[in-house]
């Protein structure tokens, strides 16, 4: 029986969870309990979608440094304008992602009018964006809406008293939607196409434009969409949270097997190097001896181990052709 | 026969306290205040054979709203938070109010309904202001005396409320004036700074005293004054607020006065309350104010200095 090599990462990035869930059981059997499954989908749902966006982002060879503040400037302007107006939040969930999903086409327009490497469009908007959230307000925001307690308390009690969250489930979610996309339509194709090589792709047909606004226009709608869940997560708006998110999102997109240089990469993979992220987390929580910065190691090793494991594979891949 | 007691006692008081788990979430180690705190919480919880389980936040909310998830899933005895924002705590405490894990905040406050921690413990910043106030006017007695002031960061919750206790405790001493009050930013430099300019504007030895809202300010003044060629702790008092080690070897040096204390101890206070809670299910009060203790030449500065050197600040 053969495998891919293509699915070597997604496989690794799997059997490393796995294997890292295991030894956390072994040594604190409660992690194996439905109450620790479900923290790791609720703690990580504002991770989780924000990744989505950025897993079609590095599918394509770029990369969005913007999220982190997006997100942040999110949870502000819902707070502010709940807190002026008394717009139902629903109305102001859809001011907010057609900001966020605009903002994201305009740097993939920017990107692509302007021929600019996406790191310093996407730095501006990093920039941008925080400062609008600090142009908001400056303060931590409480936001106190009937309809905001309804969804911060809509969880299913699964037997053992673990949690499944609404925003826990709208991560699932995003996770399968941005599968389809990247991996069923022919969005998703154009996608893999340029990832691979902007040149090859336009030779294939593939409209390079239209696809870039595309594809920064959806990570900045998963970025809104992740500041939603943020804000229903803390229940207030704060222009200093998420700082460095970004940067997170692109380290769970790596440890998920996406080749960081792009064309490569299934986005199943990102919920699991998400859910490695977490569950490094917990670990050192429950250990509670371990300083937390061990959490910046282990993950800075797992960050190299599969850039080494994805140069190792080119180089199969290569002796093979 | 000696070590068969102790033995005996150590495994007694194992038996009976039986190792409570108590998880902390701690802010960061952003300032030497903050990484006191922490090495005193560490020491609290091993005298008092308390199993602790420590989180450093890294200053972010999240990471503090996990720990606490993963501490309620742990099923800790408690739960101790030193929160980073005032907003946002509610469902978190509300889970687990439902698993009946008892939280204390520590050194800062929530904005969600009281009924969701046990209790907060923290200094009250008006009254280390008035200690600060008191010793001075006890101090010069009726002699008239022109104060000036470093304050701190403008708009800062500790400058406000530091600056008002101070001039709750002078009112009614007319003898006692402020005369110049500026913004030092709590830093060194900012104190030398604007303590030279204080120098110059009021030619020196018409200045009887000194209130800085805190020791690094007046660390800052005090050697403007050196600079200056005059006598800090003698030609013009020192008075601030903290007690950090540094302070201590200035007043042991005599070149400060007093000093009250910001203790870094929020865990003792905490403890107390949590053993007691277990013990008989006893509420305390929501808020625990700790101890705003003076210290003057009198007090042993070098033991008090040599007593919190090695705790981190």
């Amino acid at each position: 029986m053969s495998v891919n090599p293509r699915l070597y990462p997604l496989l690794a990035t799997i059997g490393i969870f796995i294997a890292a869930y295991i030894v956390c059981w072994l040594q604190f059997p409660y992690m194996l309990s439905t109450r620790v499954a479900g923290n790791l989908l609720t703690d990580n749902a504002y991770l989780g979608i924000v990744a989505v966006g950025m897993t079609l982002v590095i599918l394509s060879g770029g990369i969005d440094l913007s999220v982190g503040s997006v997100i942040a400037f999110s949870g502000v302007f819902i707070a502010v304008v709940l807190r002026e107006t008394g717009l139902h939040p629903l109305i102001v969930f859809a001011m907010l992602l057609s900001i966020t999903t605009a903002f994201g086409a305009a740097m993939g327009g920017i990107i692509h009018g302007l021929a600019m490497p996406p790191f310093i469009v996407t730095l501006a908007g990093m920039f941008l964006a925080r400062g609008a959230s600090y142009m908001l307000t400056i303060d931590s925001v409480p936001i106190s809406d009937p309809f905001y307690e309804a969804l911060k308390d809509a969880y299913w009690l699964m037997p053992g008293k673990g949690r499944l969250t609404f925003i826990g489930i709208l991560m699932l979610l995003s996770v399968a939607v941005g599968a389809l996309i990247a991996h069923r339509t022919r969005f998703g194709a154009s996608v893999f196409a340029i990832g691979g090589g902007e040149h090859t792709a336009r030779l294939m047909g593939v409209r390079v434009g239209p696809v870039t606004v595309g594809i920064y226009a959806f990570s900045g709608f998963m970025a809104g969409l992740s500041g939603i869940v943020f804000s229903i997560y803390t229940g207030s708006g704060y222009p200093l949270a998420t700082v460095g998110a970004e940067l997170t999102a692109i380290a769970a997109v790596v440890i998920g097997g996406t080749l960081l240089t792009g064309g490569a990469g299934y986005m199943v993979g990102t919920l699991f190097g998400v859910l490695t992220m977490g569950l490094i987390q917990t670990y050192i929580v429950f250990d509670g001896s371990l300083s937390s910065w061990w959490a910046k190691i282990v993950i800075g090793v797992l960050l190299l181990l599969f850039i080494l494991l994805q140069r190792g594979l080119l180089r199969v891949t290569a002796l093979r052709a | 026969m000696k070590t068969l007691l102790t033995t005996t006692a150590i495994i007694l008081g194992a038996v009976s306290a039986q190792a409570q788990t108590v998880g902390f979430s701690q802010i960061g180690s952003e300032s030497g205040w903050r990484a006191a705190e922490t090495t005193l919480t560490r020491q609290q919880a091993e005298e008092r054979g308390i199993d602790l389980r420590f989180s450093d936040a890294q200053q972010r909310q999240e990471n503090q709203i996990a720990a606490i998830r993963s501490f309620v899933a742990q099923g800790v005895d408690a739960i101790l938070l030193a929160p980073v924002v005032a907003t946002g705590w509610d469902s978190v405490l509300e889970e687990a109010a439902e698993a009946e894990i008892p939280v204390v905040l520590l050194d800062r406050r929530v904005d969600s309904s009281d009924d969701l921690y046990l209790t907060a413990v923290g200094s009250d910043l008006v009254h280390e202001g008035e200690v600060a106030g008191q010793w001075l006017a006890d101090e010069v007695g009726d002699e008239e005396c022109r104060i000036v002031e470093l304050e701190g960061t403008t708009g800062s919750s500790p400058a406000i409320d530091r600056a008002t206790g101070f001039r709750n405790a002078i009112e009614g001493h007319d003898n006692l004036e402020i005369v110049r009050s500026q913004t030092g930013d709590f830093t060194r430099t900012g104190g030398k700074e604007v303590m030279e300019s204080f120098l110059q504007a009021e030619s020196g030895n018409e200045i009887c005293a000194l209130y800085a809202h805190n020791d690094d300010m007046a660390l800052g003044a005090i050697q403007a004054i050196n600079e200056a060629g005059m006598n800090p702790g003698e030609d013009i008092l020192i008075v601030s607020i903290d007690a950090v080690p540094d302070i201590f070897q200035a007043i042991a040096n005599g070149d400060a006065n007093a000093t009250v204390e910001l203790t870094p101890n929020m865990a003792g206070p905490a403890f107390d309350a949590l053993e007691a809670y277990w013990e008989s299910g006893t509420e305390p009060e929501k808020f625990i104010q700790t101890d705003s203790a003076l210290y003057t030449q009198d007090d042993d500065p070098m033991a008090e200095y040599e007593a919190r050197k090695d705790l981190g600040y």
